[in-house]
């Protein structure tokens, strides 16, 4: 008798790896990405939007003026041209802040695992909305949490359930949101409920992580200020040029008083030594004209009138009983579904009939989530977009019929 | 010998079937054959074959299309050799409601089923007879598409009230869902190989949170296995007998996978056939392969003489 052992270290795996598994859902979306399927699943910039020209012309121009210190290790704070770069882009959204205040990170994703790294013990408390970005729930995970979840509505995280946990005694080490046009909601935290949050954590002693990739993909409306703006102090800002440039060069940012900007320093430099001197220099040459603001103005509005598409499309083919975000900015739309759709389970019939949508589950610690789906527009053009809601619209009404016919 | 490895494909389970379909490359590789990969989801299979001439095509492809005849009748229809069932007895295996009742006619010994078909549902009023559905098989019952695999699209029942939503999402991978007594006992899977098949030594399965799921499947370490099953000889005869059998109630041929449960009185109940089984680095077939003291290379090779003694 001989125990097949298919991974002979599988005990000596960390106790923060249990959660990392094959699923379902991941096999699925293997089928997804085929060409043949509208994928409204995946948040991918319209890189193609970019003008090659512009690409190759600060290429060009890191190679001739830089061309030793691109191809060499840079400091752990990251190239610091770069770091006076992007105050200007933060500028844009009315946020001043000091270069010494910031970490370059590889895209603000590894920001949210430097956050966790150096706050997070096995078991303490985080605050996260509910749904929350599955990309954080990804990375702080790996520091074992407790989650606290706090709902949504359409004017952001409802503080008020924030402050309902606190005096019950929660005691998280943070408060993540992504302010404007979260993900997967779309939805944008009302100026009200900005002001009550801020005031809270300061009392309570509990710093913010504010998120904010989406913030310069405004389609209409007056632009809120940053959390960060708020309360310098007390905010951990996260920053990104994946949205406003390319998610391929993997730059991001944080922004924190100087006591976790050192800390953070440290854990970059133990995680990865530095950033991509070469992607540091390319980004600060693209944002150092002004071709970018021309670039992403015309970025915006082909994200506007995508998402004005699936709106319309939504309009016409989901069945009642369906709502949905309204988002005036970003890239997603969040569906609710009528109470007995498993969105999860039904993916595989969507993916059968070649469209795709990320389920509501992915995106709550708990659970929650089966009626929900998140439909990105950032992606596929228009023509695709009415074609995958139609697809989901016709899917959705065979489910209702199905799901009347077991329940006569 | 030049051997085209069909893999991957448009299905859900294309990840896996890409995972057995590289292993399966290198292994008949590494027996000298001139052995490649083709992935029916990248290129129009019936002119890339027709180009390419392999000697014979091994047939890796997971669910749909691979394992219900739609390739195996393009294959007989281009004149080329492949690996294991034929497209008839395929689309039989393939389909729990008909290969259930073919089981069940034979002698095989399986849970007691019913069938739900989704046109029934939805054309028929059949929701009105869901209630029969409990009263025939009890409860706790287990739901499955009638055609998908890798455990995709299943669940358990334990209270009436959720069979609906179970029916649902089984529904979602196929249009008929089966709906089958839950038994109790242990999981294990007889490999059978060649012509006579010849039965590998069983495997059993102990997934560590209970349910031998998607992710028990494919997630290295989340299921122990043990080959040979720790069973009595009685019991282990016993299962062996029930896989022959239902190999030659379904006509299937040169490798199969017979999932089975031997419930707390020692009896092995016949689950489900596999006529492509898995053949990644957490498959079960490659494990009872060992266990027999066949190198993944040498179960390869078996199965292609198998195929090319017809």
């Amino acid at each position: 008798m001989a125990e097949f052992s298919v991974d002979r270290f599988v005990d000596l795996y960390a106790q923060r790896t249990s959660g990392m598994s094959a699923s379902e859902v991941r096999a699925l979306f293997a089928v997804a990405s085929r060409p043949e399927v509208v994928s409204l699943a995946g948040g991918m910039p319209y890189v193609q939007a970019l003008p090659d020209q512009d690409i190759l012309d600060v290429v060009a121009q890191v190679l001739d003026e830089h061309g030793s210190m691109a191809l060499q290790y840079g400091g752990g704070q990251g190239h610091p041209a770069l770091r006076e770069r992007l105050l200007m882009l933060m500028q844009a959204e009315g946020l001043q802040a000091d270069p010494e205040d910031m970490v370059i990170t590889t895209g603000a994703q590894q920001g949210l695992d430097l956050v966790a790294k150096i706050f997070v013990d096995p078991g303490d408390e985080v605050v996260v909305e509910a749904p929350a970005y599955v990309g954080a729930l990804s990375a702080f995970s790996a520091y074992e949490p407790r989650y606290l979840q706090v709902d949504v509505d359409d004017d952001g995280m409802i503080v008020e359930h924030l402050e309902e946990l606190l005096l019950r005694g929660a005691r998280p080490k943070f408060v993540y949101t992504v302010p404007n046009f979260g993900n997967p909601a779309g939805v944008t935290m009302s100026m009200e409920r900005r002001e009550r949050l801020v005031a809270l954590c300061r009392e309570a002693g509990v710093p913010i992580l504010e998120d904010n990739p989406y913030g310069m993909l405004r389609f209409e409306g007056e632009a809120l200020p940053c959390l960060r703006s708020m309360d310098p102090d007390n905010v951990i800002y996260l920053g990104t040029v994946s949205k406003v440039f390319s998610p391929g060069v993997r730059v991001g940012w944080a922004l924190a008083e100087q006591s976790v900007t050192q800390r953070l320093i440290l854990a970059k430099e133990a995680a990865d030594l530095c950033g991509s001197s070469f992607n540091m220099l390319v980004t600060e040459r693209y944002f150092a004209g002004d071709r970018w603001r021309a670039n992403l103005a015309s970025l915006v509005d082909v994200y506007r009138s995508r998402r004005d598409t699936m709106l319309e499309a939504l309009t016409e083919h989901f069945p009642q009983g369906s709502t949905w975000t309204h988002p005036s900015g970003g890239f997603y739309v969040w569906v609710t579904l009528p109470g007995y759709v498993d969105s999860q389970a039904m993916l595989a019939a969507a993916v059968e009939r070649r469209v795709a949508y990320v389920p509501g589950t992915a995106f709550y610690p708990d659970g929650r989530g089966k009626d929900k789906m998140r439909l990105a527009f950032c992606y596929p053009p228009k023509d695709r977009i009415r074609e995958g809601i139609a697809r989901l619209g016709s899917l959705l009404s065979d489910e209702d019929q199905l799901y009347r016919s077991l329940h006569p | 010998m030049k051997v085209a490895v069909l893999a991957g494909g448009r299905t859900p389970e294309r990840d896996v079937s890409l995972r057995s379909g590289h292993r399966i490359v290198t292994a008949l590789a590494s027996l000298a054959h001139d052995a490649y990969l083709l992935d029916p989801g990248e290129v129009p299979l019936a002119e890339a074959l027709q180009k390419q001439e392999p000697d014979i095509c091994y047939l890796a492809l997971h669910g749909k299309e691979g394992e219900d005849g739609t390739v195996q009748r393009l294959l007989d229809l281009l004149g080329i050799a492949y690996t294991g069932t034929a497209a008839f007895e395929c689309e039989i295996a393939f389909d729990k409601v008909l290969a259930k009742d073919a089981l069940a006619r034979a002698g095989v010994r399986t849970p007691p089923w019913v069938a739900i078909e989704g046109w029934a549902l939805r054309d028929l009023g059949a929701g009105a007879a869901l209630g029969k559905a409990v009263e025939r098989v009890g409860l706790p019952c287990v739901v499955k598409p009638s055609r998908s695999g890798s455990a995709l699209g299943v669940g358990t029942v334990e209270r009436e009230v959720d069979l609906a939503a179970a029916v649902m999402a089984a529904l979602s991978f196929s249009g008929a869902a089966v709906v089958e007594a839950k038994i109790e006992g242990s999981e294990v899977a007889a490999g059978l190989l060649g012509t006579p098949p010849e039965a590998l030594p069983l495997v059993e399965i102990v997934p560590k949170n209970g349910v031998y799921d998607y992710a028990a499947r494919y997630t290295a370490g989340a299921t122990e296995y043990f080959a040979p099953a720790r069973v009595s000889e009685e019991v282990a005869a016993a299962s062996v007998a029930q896989a022959l059998m239902s190999v030659s109630a379904l006509g299937l041929r040169d490798v199969t996978r017979v999932d089975m449960i031997v419930d707390g009185s020692g009896l092995p109940w016949v689950l489900e056939v596999n006529v492509s089984p898995g053949m990644t680095e957490t498959s079960l077939l490659p494990m009872a392969a060992q266990a027999s003291g066949r190198s993944l290379a040498q179960l390869c090779e078996q199965v292609l003489e198998s195929a090319l003694s017809r």
